[in-house]
């Protein structure tokens, strides 16, 4: 074999056998453990903290205002829908940490009218008609509102 | 003295030699098994997560675009969103209407009054989580996959900022993230999901218009509602084929 031949190859050598280490070294051990990604991915994407935590919890302690929802025709929805999510204060319930929604337009939300709603699904109200003087909650109590 | 520098050298190269084609064989085997899985989708797996909407169901409220947002820290500003509410109004001269203020989080408003609209109804849209889903097969870098439970994830680590994933999404699911530059999108609330939790967006609806579930599991609620209902699917011509389905879709949604 010719001599410039042999040093060609001899250079090729040397350059594969880098881009190998290299790339040995680029790529995470955990790759290529379930597919064509880091398999620690998995473990990283459920690591986050939940932020909603779920009304089971919140009755533990708030068992009134539970069974006052329960019997009435918001007893679908979860505390954590009006009040925000509850993972702060189920650890420090003194601190408060939720929003206690309050104004016509929060209940507007789910009851003002609209033709896109379905009226046997959800009564709407006109917000601009329905007993404009007063809040909603004066006669409605949101956790019951027939009661 | 000559002839043995000679040997040396041919001894040099002949080790040489064997350490690169070791070094070759043992990193080659490694990431090409990976490749083969994949294009090798586990449909048989343990759990095959998927959704259903309810689009009779759905009021518009918004609390699903918003618990969102809090769950996964999904920057506040307008117009990054992974699950996001439309309201379709197809007017009686048969223009169409689709409007999404702010991702229909703080509730939804209608311009029209009920004698111009022939309907109107909302959409809830998030990541379909497709079977074969554009997004994950364009990532140059593996940065973005499907779980064994066939749930598309970001490796927030790994992902460049690229954006090839974001342009593949036919459905507008992704978005760059404006703080860390990386692509970010639903997750199905993978950190719930596999924790026995239901997805934040279901667990805030008022009006049970989300089901989460496993369709391998046949007593699940989603397979059950799926079973019941006439489902569809978004964009079938694109051959997506997504876990996330819909009830009462009109035809009249893109
Ligand atoms: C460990 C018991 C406990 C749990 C669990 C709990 N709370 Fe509370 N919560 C309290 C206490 C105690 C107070 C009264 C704090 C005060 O008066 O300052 C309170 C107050 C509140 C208030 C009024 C806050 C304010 O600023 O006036 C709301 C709203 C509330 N809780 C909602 C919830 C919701 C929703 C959940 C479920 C996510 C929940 N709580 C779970 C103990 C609990
Ligand atoms: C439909 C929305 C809604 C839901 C669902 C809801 N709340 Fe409330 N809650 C409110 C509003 C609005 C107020 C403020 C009442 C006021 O201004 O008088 C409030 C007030 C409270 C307060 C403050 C003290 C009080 O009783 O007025 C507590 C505690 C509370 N909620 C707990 C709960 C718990 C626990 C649940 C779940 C079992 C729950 N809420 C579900 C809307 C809701
Ligand atoms: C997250 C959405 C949501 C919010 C916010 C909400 N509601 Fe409701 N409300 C519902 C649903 C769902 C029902 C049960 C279905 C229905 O309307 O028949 C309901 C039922 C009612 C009913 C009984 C309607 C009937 O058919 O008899 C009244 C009254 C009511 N809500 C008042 C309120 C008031 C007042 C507020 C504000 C404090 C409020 N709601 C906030 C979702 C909501
Ligand atoms: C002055 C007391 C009062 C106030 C304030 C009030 N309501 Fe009512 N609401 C009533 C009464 C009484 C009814 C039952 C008779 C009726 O349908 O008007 C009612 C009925 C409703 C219904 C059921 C309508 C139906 O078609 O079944 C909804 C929903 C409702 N209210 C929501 C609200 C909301 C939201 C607010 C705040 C924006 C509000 N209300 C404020 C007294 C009140």
């Amino acid at each position: 074999m010719p001599k410039h031949i042999r040093r060609l190859l001899l250079l090729f050598a040397v350059l594969i056998t880098l881009f190998i280490i290299v790339r040995q070294v680029l790529i995470p051990d955990s790759f290529g453990q379930f597919g064509h990604y880091r398999g620690l991915a998995l473990e990283e994407n459920k690591a986050h903290v939940a932020r909603y935590v779920g009304t089971d919890i919140c009755a533990e302690c708030h068992w009134e205002t539970m069974e006052l929802k329960t019997a009435d025709m918001h007893a679908e929805i979860s505390c954590e829908t009006c009040h925000g999510p509850g993972w702060k204060h189920i650890e420090e319930p003194e601190q408060g940490q939720l929003t206690i929604p309050e104004g016509r337009e929060f209940c507007g939300t789910c009851h003002s009218r609209n033709p896109a709603r379905s009226a046997s699904l959800i009564a709407q109200v006109n917000l601009s008609d329905h007993n404009i003087e007063t809040n909603c909650s004066e006669c409605h109590n949101p956790h019951a509102p027939w009661n | 003295m000559e002839l043995k520098n000679k040997k040396n050298r041919r001894d040099f190269l002949k080790n040489g030699a064997l350490l690169t084609g070791g070094m070759l064989i043992a990193s080659g085997m490694k990431p090409f098994s990976a490749l083969v899985y994949a294009t090798n989708h586990n449909e048989d797996a343990e759990h095959w997560y998927g959704m259903a909407i309810d689009i009779e169901k759905c009021i518009g409220c918004g609390n699903c675009a918003k618990a969102c947002k809090i769950e996964n820290d999904v920057p506040e500003e307008p117009f990054f969103f992974r699950t996001w509410v439309e309201q379709y109004t197809i007017l009686n001269d048969g223009s169409k209407i689709i409007t999404s203020e702010n991702g229909g989080l703080n509730g939804a408003s209608q311009d029209y009054t009920p004698d111009e609209i022939f309907k109107s109804f909302f959409v809830p849209k998030m990541c379909n989580h497709c079977t074969n889903s554009p997004c994950t097969q364009v990532c140059p870098v593996g940065a973005t996959f499907e779980s064994p439970e066939g749930v598309a994830l970001v490796d927030s680590t790994y992902c460049i900022g690229c954006r090839y994933c974001v342009q593949a999404c036919p459905y507008g699911c992704r978005y760059i993230h404006p703080k860390t530059k990386i692509a970010d999108k639903c997750t199905l609330c993978y950190h719930r999901i596999t924790n026995g939790q239901v997805p934040a967006c279901q667990e805030v609806c008022p009006t049970n218009a989300k089901i989460f579930g496993d369709l391998n599991d046949r007593s699940s609620e989603l397979v059950q509602f799926i079973k019941k209902h006439d489902w569809q699917i978004l964009k079938p011509h694109m051959n997506t084929k997504p876990k996330v389905v819909y009830n009462a879709l009109s035809g009249e949604v893109n």
